[in-house]
């Protein structure tokens, strides 16, 4: 059941069920709008929302009209595509304060973390920015309590159920695990953003 | 790294002096919020639009948003057919003065000066064939939040000017928007209207509200009586459209401008109409605004 909340005249806030992929759910409205012909401006997946704007009044209402019709999320397994590894440096300064404050050793922190296939839940705080879901548990700790001022672009960190790499040099208040060196988000390419909303994406400890 | 890119410049200003902040906006780089990346563009853009106009370009063409006081620029060889919009503010070419809402014409090796704006808060300077700076994602807007596109004017940059095309209206004079009234600006409420107590949207749109120094193009903070949830929990982050009136813990609100961040974990209480924005776009520091609730869908 998808509840849908006004945002100004030509976007709506898609509030979603606990369990729904939000990216996935933002895939499907591109579709459902393409088959609709609606032009629409803005699809952007969060925590557990879509924000869809559409381009006019009009185009939005026969979205709407037409939502019932939402084709139902397809199986992970064929959304998932490729998982991009990326080679990620666990040099990070956090790294030991990480392991003391969930009782792991460095070594186990490293191992919990690189395990996993992540799925990029949705993007903010800056471009290219990715919230990564699927963080072992035991790795889950709060935000620090005083954010850096400067967190170096292609830090690894972790914050709440969340890992992400920062794209480039800003505040930040994340716990940093290490570095990516490929750059997350890059003008040049197309798109933009090495980790857009539905990616998945490994971490492979390099030296 | 940098592509190729073919510039047809004809002609320049040189910058002897930037102002207060003035930025290269045009219509932004909407479409990839979902990358984390704001749209930016011109705040109140009815104004560069109808620069644009008056000196025959295509209106989302770039010009300049000047931020309380404006530019002094030199126009280049070939000279420059400009135009001043928006926020009323004394301007002077060659030492002379002249209107805002003309087209004016700047020869070769003469000087433009935009001073402070005596009402709003952003003029908008248009230049006959646009300025051709370096797009960026599509883009010659600068955001302020996250930095993409050129940055702010600096004295003694050169802005290329692009080839003119079409023809240039004949308008003797154009009406202007009364930037000394108080703005009214109408809103929808939602999405996130049910996190507030029952008074708060009733507040939102009776109290009268005063524009904080604190404001910018990423948003106005506005202070007041405050706004008090129902619900006290985290919002989880969720994307956010210019004109989201977003309600931080201390119940003061901010109304997001194009270089909002793309999503937000602040509820919104409400989004004013893109119509109402370039309003909002020009209330000064100091000066209050109203909301009115319009129709909700």
């Amino acid at each position: 059941m998808i509840r849908s909340r006004p945002a100004g005249s030509r976007a709506v806030v898609l509030d979603l069920d606990a369990d729904a992929e939000p990216a996935q759910i933002a895939s499907a409205v591109h579709l459902l709008a393409e088959q609709l012909g609606v032009a629409l401006t803005e699809v952007v997946p969060g925590a557990q929302t879509v924000l869809v704007a559409a381009t006019d009044r009009a185009g939005l209402q026969h979205l709407l009209a037409a939502l019932p019709r939402l084709p139902s999320a397809p199986a992970a397994a064929e959304t998932t595509g490729a998982v991009l590894e990326l080679a990620a440096r666990y040099d990070g300064p956090d790294l030991e304060h990480v392991a003391r404050a969930t009782g792991l050793s460095v070594e186990q922190v490293v191992h919990r973390h690189s395990a996993v296939v992540y799925r990029s839940a949705f993007s903010g705080f800056a471009p290219g920015f990715a919230y990564l879901s699927g963080l072992d548990p035991a790795l889950r700790l709060p935000r620090r309590e005083t954010p850096r001022t400067a967190v170096p672009a292609g830090s690894l960190a972790v914050a709440d159920g969340w890992t992400a790499v920062y794209p480039r040099r800003t505040p930040g208040g994340w716990h940093l695990l290490g570095t990516v060196v490929v750059p997350v988000f890059d003008l040049q390419a197309d798109p933009p953003a090495l980790l857009g909303p539905g990616q998945c994406v490994r971490f492979i400890p390099s030296t | 790294m940098r592509a190729l890119h073919t510039v047809h410049v004809t002609s320049w200003l040189e910058v002897l002096d930037p102002g207060l902040l003035t930025t290269v906006q045009d219509a932004g780089r909407p479409g990839l919020a979902h990358l984390g990346v704001p749209a930016s563009g011109a705040l109140d853009r009815p104004s560069a639009r109808l620069a644009n106009r008056l000196v025959g370009n295509d209106e989302d063409a770039a010009v300049l948003e000047c931020t309380g006081s404006g530019p002094t620029l030199r126009a280049g060889r070939g000279g420059a057919l400009v135009c001043v919009t928006g926020a009323p503010a004394p301007v002077h070419v060659a030492g002379r003065t002249c209107d805002v809402g003309v087209a004016l014409w700047v020869p070769a090796g003469e000087v433009l000066r935009v001073g402070p704006a005596s009402a709003g808060l952003r003029s908008y300077v248009a230049v006959r064939g646009g300025l051709l700076v370096e797009p960026v994602l599509g883009s010659r807007s600068y955001d302020v939040l996250s930095g993409l596109g050129p940055a702010p004017l600096a004295a003694g940059q050169r802005l290329p000017v692009g080839p003119t095309s079409g023809t240039v209206p004949a308008a003797d004079v154009v009406p202007l928007p009364d930037l000394d009234a108080e703005p009214v600006l109408a809103l929808v409420l939602g999405p996130r209207d049910d996190w507030f107590v029952p008074e708060a949207a009733l507040l939102l749109t009776t109290a009268r509200w005063t524009v904080t120094a604190d404001s910018n193009r990423i948003g106005v903070r506005l202070a007041g009586p405050p706004l008090v949830r129902r619900r006290h929990e985290q919002l989880p982050p969720e994307g956010v459209v210019t004109g989201s009136v977003q309600v931080p813990a201390d119940g003061q609100p901010v109304l997001l401008f194009a270089d909002h961040p793309t999503t937000g974990g602040y509820p919104v209480l409400a989004v004013v109409e893109e119509d109402a924005l370039a309003a909002a776009a020009q209330a000064r520091p100091g000066s209050t605004l109203r909301f009115t609730a319009g129709h909700r869908s």
